[in-house]
């Protein structure tokens, strides 16, 4: 270096200058300003694709993830699900390194697949990709074909794969190219013209809570329609501890995903982690096809139990009744702890919808909605719903902003409460109001993946999360003289 | 250092039979590529006979993490007053936001950023470059953080795949924001493991970093850095005040709750004292060959290390300080008695397996030994030969060492010595305790610590405790 600088003392802030940025932080000024930015993005609230990829790809019987790139990558990813879900979440990688970016990763491919099979024996292995050969332009077709041809992997091992770009999309495009992937191989071939297996496929997306899942199925079971969930992570993400680890706890059964094609009707619960595999589920499949809302809250599970019982022509059980009379009691007992209050909500377009839509219906505001990555569909459709009710006016969609955007909101147009993954607890302390989680991932609670926030339970399960939440802040917070006995 | 007491049940010819069965299993030229990985302890050995840094073996299920893991949530995201930018796609800062524990004073924000910045790469920025847009975001960084004393530029795989200049960026962004603004090129397909981003990153601090500040107080006599304490779980809090208490002025930390310019201040100190060697060796040499400082690893893990480790300090002090040291073991020793006489009946004879990142598994060691713990195997994510080396003497005669084991193996070895704790990371937690095997995780101190110095050690013991004695395993095997 042929410059030398002056060499500088260490400096320290003073205090007063300190108290002046932490004020500034907080102001209208300083959101404005927060607001231009065009480059930097802080405290994002999404992944990137081959996350999603992988938890398609660890739903189905006896599938081992494999990415293919970096091995830093599927580590984050596995440790992710990990934390998310407290459970092992194997995946394997070729760990390409320098010679890989300069030759390309078909060796790595090669010798992974081999000893990934030796070692795993999974019936399938889903193949996706970390940023790196997608930089360097890998040619995922020919090279999976010739792992087969030059014998590193029997011909009969399932090897779907799908590009999955980290600079294009977040994890719920990952999970999209992954999940119809799959489905295509496991497919091929295997439509029967006049054949009609009867059953529901159902496509939960991209949902970090097995609870969720368990609900749909659950749902099906109790209106008597047989179902196929494609892709169902729940007893992958959920296994029970009896003393023996299993790789592969569960899945989607490979050969119920295979005749899926000539299903009787094939519904999907999250419309923009499935775009793509629900326009071409459109073109192959047979049977109905129908794209529902996630059913958060009482109006959207009618909608669901009302699709299912027109679908497959099923009344709809006394039970089910029952438990949406149940949930509407819940709601219109507790209405009051939630009537009038405001929400900012962050998370993933889907989820956002849903929860939107449970708050509108217990007479909540939403009042700051914000996506870190959407399309400006997602926001014209959040904005219709939003339009939908009363409680909906005053509320603002932001999409492709992050959670840094939405301290400055928080700090500036104050809510009661704000609903997102672990992320946003940095501006929720900020802003002094609670987090209730409910999204992906939370890695600082225990068991909220396992509880449903879905269909009438999942309603009830929300509403006592939030309410019984802002009664303990009054509890713990207030004067005595305002201290109680009932709530 | 006197040689281990065998342990019973473990021989050489055992562990290598174990170790021959494990390799049976693979397909042979992965077979082939991992012998050299696995061994059976001999502890006067030297060098250690284990190999390490090559390569992963692709599709085994290694544990390892990247060159950008190891520079961002290493060495560079635990200095809490500098805005460290993810240069890449958005993945890369998210999964390491927040997920290593290195806790931090300030202002979140204002003074301290234990944050996501990052320059989400899109499909254009891949085309056309992110250098532009680099420039543009740390402009925004500074303008939104104003009190920040500093940036890191991390770069992620795309960055040096598409030929983005990030040197030329942060050499003009430097000049034109007045501050530290630091490229490390620390793409997460560089070498082999979290390693290479270690010592990118001590090259980066060495060529932009260290030698730019100096401190205001003149320099003194007792004036030390501490180097590699993370202050993963409060471990800085835990161990600064201790050396403190000897009577040394500890002026700097790396990087834990670390401050830049105090450690570009770094140069003018008496003495390095260093934890973990194996992430920040290569700027104690540095240190030594260009100013003369000496530089001494040290462990503060358990009071017997902990004891150990403050008379070889002391060593290298006058004798005020050599009294201190011996003052402070006599005010601490009683309270450690305790907590040793409170655990060890419930753990003594107990035997762990460990597998951590590239200096945990020795250094723990004797701090499990306190306990009357025995381990029984022990392995690296991704040390080096010379941690091997010191390894080795720590370990008995025959115990099993591992580098970059896989899944497969771990969980055959585990099966087969049936260790009473696994201590190791988040990947491989949930893969034991499904076997109804107690766990800890060793890098996050599975979300409680600190668990350096004697207020760590109170702490460790608690959990050590609760991990093995807890109730819940006895429900694991169901009645019917």
């Amino acid at each position: 270096m042929s410059e030398v600088a002056a060499i500088k003392k260490v400096t320290e802030h003073s205090p007063e200058e300190i108290e002046k940025v932490k004020n500034w932080i907080n102001t209208e000024e300083y959101k404005e300003k927060n607001f231009e930015r065009t480059a930097l993005v802080v405290n994002p609230a999404h992944a990137c694709q081959p996350l999603g990829a992988q938890m398609v790809a660890t739903s189905f019987e006896g599938a081992l993830p494999f990415v293919h790139g970096s091995q830093g990558c599927a580590s984050y990813f596995r440790s992710t699900f990990s934390r998310h879900y407290r459970e092992p979440a194997a995946a394997t990688c070729d760990a390409m390194t320098e010679d890989g970016a300069v030759f390309g990763g078909q060796n790595n491919l090669f010798e992974g697949l081999e000893n990934a099979y030796a070692l795993y024996k999974p019936k399938m292995i889903p193949v996706f990709t970390t940023c790196m050969p997608e930089v360097i332009g890998d040619d995922l077709t020919a090279f999976i074909k010739n792992a087969k041809i030059q014998g590193h992997l029997p011909e009969e091992v399932l090897t779907p794969y799908a590009n999955t770009p980290s600079f294009n999309g977040t994890h719920i495009h990952g999970y999209d190219a992954m999940l119809k992937s799959i489905l295509q191989t496991l497919t091929e071939g295997q439509s029967i013209e006049g054949k009609c297996t009867g059953k529901l496929n159902i496509i939960p997306g991209f949902d970090g809570n097995v609870g969720n899942l368990r609900e749909y199925k659950r749902i099906c079971e109790l209106m008597g329609i047989p179902y196929t969930m494609l892709a169902d992570s729940s007893d992958v993400f959920d296994s029970g501890c009896d003393g023996e680890y299993k790789l592969y706890p569960g899945g989607t059964k490979l050969e119920d995903a295979a005749e899926s094609v000539n299903g009787k009707a094939t519904l999907s619960l999250q419309k923009y982690s499935t775009l793509t595999t629900m326009k071409w589920i459109e073109a192959e499949f047979t049977g109905e096809k129908a794209l529902l809302p996630m059913p958060f809250g009482v109006k959207k599970t009618d909608e669901l139990i009302l699709k299912l019982s027109e679908l497959f022509d099923k009344p709809v059980p006394q039970q089910l009744k029952q438990e949406r009379a149940l949930a509407v009691d819940a709601m219109t007992d507790a209405q009051q702890y939630l009537h009038g209050r405001k929400f900012a909500v962050a998370g993933d377009p889907d989820y956002l919808l849903g929860i939107v839509s449970f708050l509108l219906e217990m007479g909540a505001r939403p009042w700051h909605v914000l996506c870190s990555r959407a399309t400006k569909k997602f926001k014209k459709e959040m904005d219709a719903l939003l339009e939908s009710s009363p409680f909906g006016e005053g509320c603002t969609c932001y999409i492709n902003k992050d959670l840094w955007h939405m301290r400055s909101l928080l700090v500036t147009d104050p809510v009661d409460g704000i609903i997102g993954d672990t992320h946003a607890k940095w501006a929720a302390r900020d802003a002094k109001i609670p987090l209730f989680r409910i999204g992906f991932p939370i890695i600082d609670r225990v068991n909220l993946h396992r509880s449903p926030w879905v269909g009438y339970t999942g309603a009830v399960n929300m509403l006592t999360m939030i309410a019984n939440k802002f009664l303990d802040i009054k509890d713990e917070t207030c004067e005595d003289q305002w201290f109680e006995m009932m709530r | 250092m006197a040689e281990r007491k065998p342990i019973k049940g473990v021989t050489i010819e055992g562990t290598e039979k174990l170790i021959a069965e494990t390799l049976a299993e693979m397909p042979e030229k992965a077979a082939k590529k991992r012998a050299p990985h696995l061994g059976a302890n001999e502890p006067t050995a030297s060098p250690c006979a284990v190999k390490s840094n090559k390569k992963v073996v692709p599709g085994v299920m290694s544990q390892r993490g990247c060159a950008y893991a190891g520079a961002k949530g290493v060495v560079w995201g635990p200095i809490r007053d500098m805005v460290h930018v993810s240069h890449g796609p958005i993945g890369c800062g998210v999964y390491s936001w927040g997920t290593r524990r290195n806790l931090m004073q300030g202002v979140p924000g204002v003074t301290s950023f234990p944050m996501d910045f990052t320059s989400d790469f899109q499909e254009r920025d891949i085309v056309y470059g992110g250098d532009i847009k680099l420039e543009k975001l740390l402009k925004e960084a500074d303008e939104l953080f104003p009190l920040n004393k500093g940036m890191s530029i991390l770069s992620e795989c795309p960055v040096g795949l598409i030929g983005d200049d990030i040197n030329a960026v942060a050499k003009k962004m430097e000049k034109e924001l007045d501050k530290l603004v630091v490229p490390c090129n620390c793409e997460g397909f560089r070498g082999v493991s979290q390693s290479l981003g270690h010592h990118i990153s001590n090259d980066s601090i060495r060529d932009h970093i260290i030698g730019k500040y100096e401190f205001t107080e003149t320099a003194g006599p007792y004036d030390v850095a501490l180097i590699g304490d993370y202050n993963i779980g409060g471990d800085v809090w835990a161990a600064k005040p201790i050396l403190e208490e000897i009577g040394l002025n500890v002026k700097s930390v790396w990087t834990g709750d670390g401050e830049v310019e105090k450690i570009a201040a770094t140069h003018t100190v008496k003495l390095n004292l260093i934890h973990c060697y194996r992430s920040m060796n290569y700027m104690c040499k540095v240190m030594e060959e260009k100013w003369g400082i000496p530089w001494l690893e040290y462990n503060f893990f358990g009071p017997t290390k902990i004891e150990e480790s403050l008379r070889a300090i002391g060593e290298l002090f006058d004798d005020k300080i050599k009294k201190n040291v011996e003052k402070v073991i006599k005010k601490y020793r009683k309270e450690m008695d305790e907590v040793v006489a409170e655990y060890r009946p419930r753990l003594n004879g107990k035997t762990a397996m460990l597998f951590v990142g590239g200096l945990r598994p020795r250094h723990t060691i004797g701090a499990y030994e306190d306990l009357g713990i025995q381990i029984t195997g022990a392995g690296y994510e991704f040390a080096h030969q010379d941690d091997y080396d010191r390894t080795a003497p720590e370990m008995a005669k025959g115990t099993l060492i591992y580098d970059d084991v896989s899944e497969f193996e771990l969980e055959k070895f585990v099966e087969e010595l049936k260790p009473d704790l696994v201590g190791s990371g988040i990947k491989e937690k949930y893969v034991f305790q499904k076997a109804g095997i107690p766990f800890r995780q060793m890098h996050s101190w599975d979300y409680s610590g600190p668990y350096h110095g004697y207020e760590g050690f109170k702490i460790f013991a608690r959990d050590i405790d609760m991990a093995i004695n807890s109730p819940t395993w006895g429900l694991v095997k169901s009645p019917f």
